[in-house]
């Protein structure tokens, strides 16, 4: 059984839907949700974004440190806790340059984008199409 | 003597405190760190725009997420959801973005290329590659950080706003 396996345990989706609720609830109640907040930190006016993201950083990184030494298995998937690491290549820093691009005219990166219309951010959709439009054009 | 350039600190780093930042970071962890407890998925919310293509195209560039995609539509449903419960009870009603349509829409579509070029999004390398002490996310987010100061200053010099 894996994550994209044909039987998954019945908890699967529900767990994923609950991570999705905390995440987005967070995402609303830092703020980062709304545009001008991001571009209030990458304006300098201000700094506490960074503890948005460095704050779910740690929170993460203790998970990902510990759990793989407490046991093998996530209990539904069957799937190791072992690290899947990206590749490093230029693509990376291309792609980190065109996001960054992006990031800074709107402030809006993809979960956040989604909270947004969470929060009532009808506006927001056009983000969330321009990003969709991006992502496919970047496909075909 | 006077020094060429003087740099003037904010008055104020953080004008609006920092515990709700902090808590919010903690609860976007949380959030992720209990998706990988129980799946070994560390959850980015980039893919989900390619994953969801596949629905509508049958490029292979989008069908390779085909097994991923139905969670991953859970997964951005949830973000939706939990942020409308906040905006429920403790924003007190919806709210809306001054910034402007055409920043957003084209800032939208280099997001989207970026995030796909670059292998991940502020969630997947900046809290999931960067919790993983990954060299290649941590270079990821020092970069799309650095450009996006650049771009937003630039802008803002330009004297566009919102």
């Amino acid at each position: 059984m894996s994550a994209s396996g044909p039987e998954r345990h019945p908890l699967f989706m529900p767990l994923i839907l609950v991570g999705g609720l905390i995440f987005g609830f967070g995402l609303a109640y830092s703020h980062m949700a709304r545009p001008e907040v991001v571009l209030d930190f990458l304006q300098f006016d201000d700094f506490g974004l960074l503890f948005v993201m460095f704050g779910a950083a740690i929170i993460s990184g203790i998970a990902f440190w510990i759990t793989p030494r407490l046991r093998e298995r996530a209990p539904l998937t069957g799937d190791t806790y072992g690290r899947r690491l990206k590749s490093f290549d230029r693509n990376v820093l291309i792609g980190g340059a065109i996001f960054g691009v992006g990031w800074g005219l709107s402030g809006i990166c993809p979960g956040a984008a989604y909270a947004s219309l969470g929060i009532g951010n009808v506006t927001i959709l056009w983000a969330i199409g321009g990003m969709f439009a991006g992502a496919y054009l970047q496909g075909v | 003597m006077h020094l060429p350039l003087q740099l003037t600190p904010p008055a104020d780093l953080f004008p609006n405190g920092i515990s709700r930042y902090a808590a919010g970071g903690l609860l976007v962890g949380l959030g992720a760190v209990a998706i990988y407890l129980g799946t070994g998925i560390a959850a980015g919310a980039s893919t989900f725009l390619e994953s969801t293509l596949s629905y509508v195209s049958d490029q292979s560039r989008f069908q390779q997420y085909r097994a991923s995609r139905d969670w991953r539509v859970v997964f951005t449903l949830g973000i939706v959801l939990g942020a409308a419960v906040y905006a429920v009870v403790w924003q007190g009603g919806a709210w809306t973005t001054d910034v402007q349509p055409w920043r957003l829409l084209v800032g939208g579509v280099f997001v989207g290329i970026g995030t796909r070029v670059g292998k991940g999004c502020t969630s997947g390398h900046g809290v999931c590659g960067v919790g993983s002490a990954s060299k290649t996310s941590i270079v990821g987010v020092v970069t799309f950080l650095a450009v996006a100061i650049v771009t937003a200053q630039l802008v803002s010099a330009l004297g566009v706003s919102p």
